[in-house]
Order: C-alpha cells, then structure tokens, then sequence
C-alpha cells in the first residue's frame, strides 16, 4: 500500500513539474505588468486582463513595426501549408517506390535519404543561403521584366523549398516503414490485372495509408511550426515565422519587460502544435517515435 | 540522376522483346523516386561538400575560394586550448560537453523512472501521460521563453521562494554567465525527458509477459526483474535514446538563445551558436564552415554506424 502511494505520489509531483510552466504562462498573460513585477509568479491573477493578448496580437512591437504577431502567425501558416503537404506527399511517392518498387540499390538510396534527417543544419546553411540569395537575383530580373517575380526570392516560397528538402528524408522513412507491412501480393495482383504504377498508387495504396498521413502530416506540421534556425537565417523583417518574431518580441532590448505581453505572444506561437498534440496526441507520438525509433 | 538508377533493368533482361511502352513502365519508379534524390543529393551531400570547400578557403563576409590549406582548422585547434582568456571555440566545447552530458544522462534517468512508474499499471495513465509529453509540442523559442521568466531571479522561483519567507534562497543563475548552461539544461530536460519516457514505455509494454510471468513464478523480486531482465531486453531503446539525446544535443541552437536572452557574451556558446556568430555576424566564415564540418563529422561518427546496423538488420 505504501508503495502505491509513493509511485502515485512521484507521478503527481512530475506532473506538477512539468505542468508548471505552462501554467505560469498562462498566469502570466493574464496580470497586468505591476502585478508581475511586484507579485508572486504563483499567485492567481487578481486583476484579470487580456489586454496583453490584444497587444501581443495587434501591436506588440517586433523590431521597428508595432502591428503584433498577426502578420507573422499568417506567415507561418502560408509557409506551413504548402511544405507539409508537398513534402509528406512526395514522402508516400517515395516510400511506394522503395518498398514496392524496388530496383537495385534501392537500400544505398534509402540509406542516402535517411542520413539527411541527421545533419546538422549548420552544415549547410551558407551554400544554401548562397542558393537563396541567387534566387532572389533570378526574381528581381523576373521583375524588372515582367513586373513579377514569379515566387523568386519569395522569402515564403524559400522556407517552403528548405523545410520541403530538408523535410524529405523522414517522411519517405515513414511512408517507408508503413508500406513495408503493406502486402506486396495486392500490389501484384493489380499488376497482372493490368494496372500501372500511378493506378496502383491512387486506388490500392492511397486508401489504406490514413494512419501514416496523419503521423506524417502532424510530424512535419510540428517540426516546420516550430523551426528557428532555417527562419531566422532565411527570412528577414516582416516575412520571418512567428517563431523569429516571438524572439524579437522577447528579446527586445528596449523600454519595460513586458513579461505578460511575451507570455501572450509565446502562447499564441506555441497553441497550433498544443492544439494538435490535445487533438490528435496518439499520432504525434506514434510519428515522433517512428521518425525516431527505427530505421 | 543517371548515377543513382541502375542501368539494369531486372525485368528488361528477362523478356528483350519490350516495346517502348514496358520500357517506360519500368522506368517510371525511378523517374517518380529521381527529383526526391536528386533533391537530397544536392542539398544534402552537394551542400555539405561545399560548406567543406569553403572551410579550406579565407572567406570572411562572402564566400571566395582563395585556398589556404587547414589554417581554420588550425584555428580551431589552436582554441580548443586557448584557456586564458577562454576562447568562443573553447567555451563552446567546454559547454557541449557540460550541457550535451547533463542533457543526456538526466533524460534518460528521468525518461525511464517515469515510464516505470507509469508501467505499474496506474489509474489515470490517460491523463498523466500527456502532462510529461506536451512540451515536445512546443517549440524550443517557446520553451526557452517560459523558463526565462520562471528563472528570472526578479520573478521567478527566486522571488516565489522569497515570498514564502526563505529569504536567503539565492537562485540566479539564468543571468550568471558562468551558470547559464545549466539553466539550457534545465529547459532542454524539461522538453524531451518525456519523448524518452515515451520511448521506454513503448519498449516496456512490448515485453512478451510469459517471460515476466515466469520470473514471478521463480520468484524474483519487482527490482530484479527489471535489472536482470526488463532492462537488458531494453538495451537497443536504450541506444537509440541515447543516439537521438546526442545527436539533438549537438544540434542544439534556438534553446541556447532564447533561454539566455541572445547568449550574452557567448557564456552560454555552443558549436551550434559559435558556427552561426562567426559565420553570419563575425565575417569569418571560412571558420564558421570550418566549424560546421566539425559538427557534421561529430554527428557522422555517431550516426553512421548506427543507421548501417539498423538497415543491416532487415533481410
């Protein structure tokens, strides 16, 4: 009996632990500044506000522009879109190849992807903002042209290139593993029936991978949601992520800390993914031990 | 892309009578998998060759390819012992080590407490599982900000305990250039421990029960299963963990920077944040690439061996 209790007991402090933070957040965001300041980080909010939501979404300053986070949560979600779906797509393409496909030195080439989900982004970041920036070249030549730039040098359409090359290597991994267990005698059968490689794909394969998109699209969602690195070297000023934005705001040099303004802002950055891991927590799991876990 | 296809086609040899139609059959596969490789070719193995090129070079703000031999690894060597004043290179090395070893050790202790813990069949497992999981949602620039305000000793703990009444508690480290590393720690533990946990407990439900049921039977106590047999069975879990805790760990950047507020004065320095002042702000980055080779071949030595046994494994 005592044992149980003691296990209980170690679960329950753990859970206070880890859930402090979050809850300090939110306490946070909801005081206003002379209450932080001269208050406990513990204590219940005693004059409850939200004025520090409505500024961190409309008129926190980010650098020079006091507009809020707002343009930069919109940026996030334009570069989010596209990137998840482009790069979790060719993912099922590839992964089909790979286990249904195989042709010789299929395992060199899966090997070859897989690795790339391990560099260290250092490693590549001055050729490709090389790359980028000859890019932008091409774009503004498109523009002096023809008045567009046709998506060249587009900071969005760069992240959406970057976290789409760089997102390649696990989400073929993960299509990969699950069509390994996907019986290849369906895939056969259709064959002699006639079917081609892109038929196969659409009407056998596709139906049956649900599970494995879902793991995949919340993986990707998740990891490019959540980037710094490739954001704040690749995107400048008004189109970074939210992420680049969220450290602007809280590492502002200037004025008062505003804790309840940054606490506010980080929630905002942070509820995409908190609102998939509440929906959809199983999945996230699933796809963070899948991308982890076995090759 | 011609390099990656194999000119034989199994199918083509058997049957030589093939149209032009089987043909392209056969060949639509490769071309479907060819922009993805050649995607990865480029910017992954492309890249890393450049970045290598240009670490031979002087390249300060732009790139040139004026080759001076193994000078910026010199350097680097040169700093890795330079300790009075430390160097940025020696410091960051110094704080790999602090940070990536207290990282590692502290989510794998934690990470399998807690999966016990929650393997000994819990009521409420449902709702105490996705309170140690959910900071692996979050973003390390969120994470960072939270436990910059909880440690901020004007705010945070510090004053929280002083409100209490024990006034002496003195716990600033987050703004104390020599302690600051130990705060990342802190924050990086905090969001990963759990993924670990998860991990083990996956591994601990996959145990066939026969082998427990019979080691009850021969009467073993809770604590000799689980170091005579529950935890050697786990060994390969335990080497990914610890694969994935080093190779994130070595990786590290955003967590750094925002914890710490910008890194000031490089105290809290890591090769992640040494490559990108010394690239992007210093105008030295024939050193930056330099240091990012080091990096890549650190994470290479780790990773390849150990992706080569996990793809050898399957026939």
């Amino acid at each position: 009996m005592t044992t149980r209790a003691v296990i209980y007991g170690l679960l329950i402090v753990f859970a206070i632990v880890y859930l402090m933070p979050l809850v300090v957040m939110v306490m946070t965001s909801l005081k206003p500044l002379q209450e932080i300041t001269g208050g406990n980080m513990f204590y219940l909010p005693h004059d409850l506000t939200f004025e520090p939501w409505k500024k961190a979404w409309g008129t926190a300053c980010v650098g020079l522009t006091c507009a809020g986070i707002k343009g930069y949560v919109w940026n996030s979600v334009r570069m989010v879109i596209p990137a998840v779906l482009i790069s979790s797509l060719l993912g099922a393409l590839n992964g089909y190849v790979l286990t249904k496909w195989r042709f010789p030195g299929h395992k060199l080439v899966f090997g070859m992807m897989l690795f790339a989900c391990f560099i260290p982004f250092q490693s590549v970041l001055i050729p490709m903002a090389t790359i980028l920036g000859k890019l932008g070249g091409i774009g503004q030549t498109l523009i002096d042209a023809t008045g567009y730039s046709f998506g060249f040098g587009d900071p969005t359409v760069n992240l959406v290139l970057v976290h789409v090359v760089y997102g390649l290597g696990f989400t073929t991994l993960f299509f990969r593993n699950y069509y390994e267990t996907f019986p290849t005698e369906l895939v056969k059968a259709a064959q002699i029936d006639g079917a081609g490689f892109f038929q196969i794909f659409r009407r056998i394969l596709l139906p049956n991978s649900a599970p494995i998109f879902i793991v995949t699209v919340i993986y990707q969602f998740t990891n490019i949601w959540n980037d710094f690195l490739f954001g704040s070297t690749f995107a400048a000023g008004d189109s970074s992520p939210m992420t680049v934005a969220l450290y602007n705001i809280v590492n502002t040099s200037t004025g008062v800390i505003e804790y309840n303004v940054n606490m506010a802002a980080a929630i905002i950055a942070a509820a995409p993914t908190l609102v998939v891991y509440v929906l959809a927590g199983r999945y996230f799991v699933r796809g963070l031990m899948a991308g982890a876990v076995k090759g | 892309m011609a390099t990656v296809i194999d000119p034989i086609v199994a199918h083509a040899v058997q049957s030589p009578r093939l149209n032009i139609k089987d043909r392209l059959r056969d060949w639509i596969p490769r071309l479907v998998l060819a922009p993805s490789f050649a995607l990865i070719l480029i910017f992954v193995y492309g890249f890393n060759l450049w970045t290598l090129v240009i670490s031979f070079t002087n390249s300060k703000a732009f790139t040139n390819f004026n080759f001076i031999g193994w000078a910026n690894y010199a350097k680097l060597w040169s700093w890795t012992f330079q300790t009075d004043p430390p160097s940025n290179w020696y410091t960051a090395l110094v704080n790999m080590v602090l940070f990536g070893g207290l990282y590692v050790v502290f989510c794998l202790v934690l990470g399998l407490a807690l999966a016990i813990l929650l393997d000994q069949k819990i009521r409420g497992e449902g709702i105490l599982r996705p309170l140690y999981l959910y900071p692996l949602a979050l973003s390390f620039i969120v994470t960072g900000t939270a436990w910059k305000l909880l440690l901020d000793p004007g705010i945070g703990l510090e004053k929280a305990v002083h409100d209490l009444g024990w006034t002496s508690f003195h716990f600033d480290w987050v703004v104390d250039p020599r302690m600051m590393i130990y705060c990342v720690a802190i924050a990086g533990i905090w969001q990963t421990s759990g993924f670990v946990m998860a991990m083990f407990l996956a591994a601990l439900r996959g145990i066939d029960s026969e082998i427990l049921k019979a080691a009850q039977i021969d009467g073993a106590s809770a604590y000799a299963t689980y170091r005579r047999i529950i935890i050697p069975i786990m060994r390969p879990v335990f080497m990914s963990a610890l694969i994935i805790l080093t190779h994130m760990a070595i990786k590290s950047y955003d967590l750094v920077l925002s914890v710490t507020g910008k890194n000031p004065g490089g105290a809290a320095e890591l090769p992640s944040t040494f490559m990108y002042s010394y690239t992007f702000t210093r105008n030295q980055m024939g050193v930056g690439s330099a240091s990012a080779v080091v990096m890549l071949m650190t994470i290479a030595a780790i990773m390849v061996p150990y992706l080569y046994s996990e793809l050898r494994e399957k026939p």
